[in-house]
């Protein structure tokens, strides 16, 4: 019976976080649109998302690359069909493992780090403080996080995808003799657009979400230290939830249009 | 000092409630500011004084109950007429609130964001808010650099910057050694002397009430138990006032 009841608040309490964050997302394209615009602001979130992140993505991208490259190699020589690394390494990287996987790493930097910024905000009352001087926090708070990662998750993700290849190219120039030059003509003869177009287009709910999710659990902080522990590793969670959904989502839209 | 009744108050609140589930923490408040006074409102820990200054910013919604200042009832307006009538206000923080990721300089110049004429001569009003407050020399430093006492004073500076008529202040010297608190007190006197404001302060340190209070509240049970001078209460034989004074 406490099970059951257990479980019955569970349920209740996920539906009650779904419609809030869908009423935050409501907010946010309700204020996007409105004046003033917080362009200084936007830019230096984006300044903030894209070159504190870069690095992150360029090592991560790297090594993806390098062992995805290693590990398959052995499997593709033994039906010696080598010589289509680099049309399966590009397809998988680029349509798929790179946009989840940076992702997922932007979801464990990005999207916790505006939870647990905006949580101390609201916890320490700056929020209040900029809404008694006159400026709506969401806009400027909210608003500029959510595009500034928005814009900014698609670019890390192909240049994420950009260091992938690289490093895939240096495994097979080093095992399999391959030059760099062979190696990319191949890549960009098996890519086509259909691998790039849903890729992108995914990469942008990508940023969305991770924006979304990290400001949504900042901004509703509840008070105290543990709060904002609380609304950083929410954010992560709920983040990369929501991450395999859209990929989910993405994947069976790009099939009915791209037939993959 | 007398404040006559006569004369209309510049904050005034009435039969103010609100409650969170069953928790009545507001059970029909009243209060009256005249232009000009330092009323002191004291109360515990949890007492609801601070949920009464969120209301009278606007931050929270009362169920019931008026809020009027400077003849404008903050409970009906649009956020437009609030962010102006909110221009009218300075408001001093428990925790300084200073926004971490901006200098002193910028969270000086953040309030004027939203004043085109006084953003025009923004540098000029940064150096004589941070010269009222004796800070200047900290003006590009961090918050995270800087004291408690330093955080509180250039709280302070961000919070007369705009010229305002009523300042309120919430715990001023809450979390400060005795020296730094008296110093706040003396600054915050010196404030009201300089630019003539009305201040509403809240607090529950009593050595503050009794340097800068006209007048006092006591706010016990969600409603405004007492009231009169400092001597008046500190010499009732009521249990209840006597608490805060021993």
């Amino acid at each position: 019976m406490i099970k059951s009841l257990q479980i019955s608040n569970s349920i209740k309490t996920f539906f009650i976080e779904i419609g809030a964050l869908s009423y935050f997302a409501g907010r946010f394209f309700k204020e996007v649109f409105t004046k003033p615009f917080e362009i200084k602001e936007l830019i230096r979130q984006c300044y903030k998302v894209g070159n504190k992140s870069i690095l992150l993505v360029s090592v991560t991208g790297f090594i993806l690359g390098l062992v995805f490259t290693l590990q398959s190699r052995p499997t593709l020589m033994e039906f010696g069909a080598e010589s289509w690394m680099p049309n399966m390494v590009s397809i998988s990287i680029v349509r798929e493992i790179g946009p989840v996987i940076i992702a997922l790493i932007c979801a464990g930097k990005i999207s916790s780090g505006i939870g647990a910024e905006l949580g101390s905000m609201r916890v320490t009352e700056q929020i209040d403080a900029m809404e008694v001087s006159g400026t709506n926090p969401f806009k400027y708070l909210v608003v500029t996080r959510v595009l500034a990662t928005t814009l900014m998750v698609p670019l890390l993700i192909i240049f994420g995808d950009a260091i992938a290849l690289g490093g895939s190219a240096i495994v097979e120039n080093l095992k399999g003799d391959v030059s760099f030059q062979l190696y990319f003509n191949k890549v960009f003869n098996a890519l086509e657009f259909s691998d790039l177009l849903p890729a992108t287009v995914k990469s942008i709910f990508f940023g969305f979400a991770i924006g979304l999710v990290g400001s949504y659990k900042g901004y509703n902080c509840k008070k105290g230290t543990v709060g904002v522990g609380e609304a950083s590793n929410a954010a992560v969670v709920y983040t990369s939830m929501l991450l395999f959904i859209i990929d989910f989502i993405a994947v069976f839209v790009s099939d009915i249009f791209f037939e993959i | 000092m007398n404040y006559a009744k006569n004369i209309s108050p510049i904050i005034k609140i009435s039969d103010l409630k609100i409650s969170f589930g069953d928790n009545h923490v507001l059970n029909g408040f009243n209060m009256e500011l005249f232009e000009g006074e330092n009323l002191v409102i004291m109360g515990k820990s949890g007492s609801g004084k601070s949920v009464m200054v969120k209301c009278l910013l606007g931050l929270l919604l009362p169920d019931s109950g008026n809020i009027i200042i400077m003849d404008q009832d903050i409970t009906i307006l649009q956020q437009k007429e609030l962010d102006n009538l909110r221009s009218e206000i300075g408001f001093l923080f428990q925790g300084s609130a200073l926004y971490d990721s901006m200098t002193v300089r910028e969270n000086l110049e953040f309030p004027l964001r939203k004043n085109k004429d006084k953003f025009k001569i923004k540098d000029t009003l940064v150096l004589d808010a941070l010269e009222s407050v004796g800070l200047l020399d900290a003006i590009d430093l961090m918050p995270e650099e800087l004291s408690g006492g330093m955080k509180r004073r250039v709280a302070l500076a961000r919070a007369i910057i705009l010229n305002p008529k009523i300042i309120i202040y919430d715990e001023p010297t809450t979390g400060l050694d005795p020296i730094t608190a008296k110093e706040i007190i003396e600054l915050m006197k010196e404030i009201q002397q300089k630019h003539g404001t009305s201040s509403l302060i809240i607090t529950h340190d009593v050595d503050c009430a009794r340097v800068i209070s006209n007048r006092m509240i006591l706010l016990i049970e969600g409603i405004n138990y007492a009231e009169g001078s400092f001597k008046e209460l500190a010499i009732s034989k009521d249990k209840k006032i006597q608490a805060f004074f021993k």
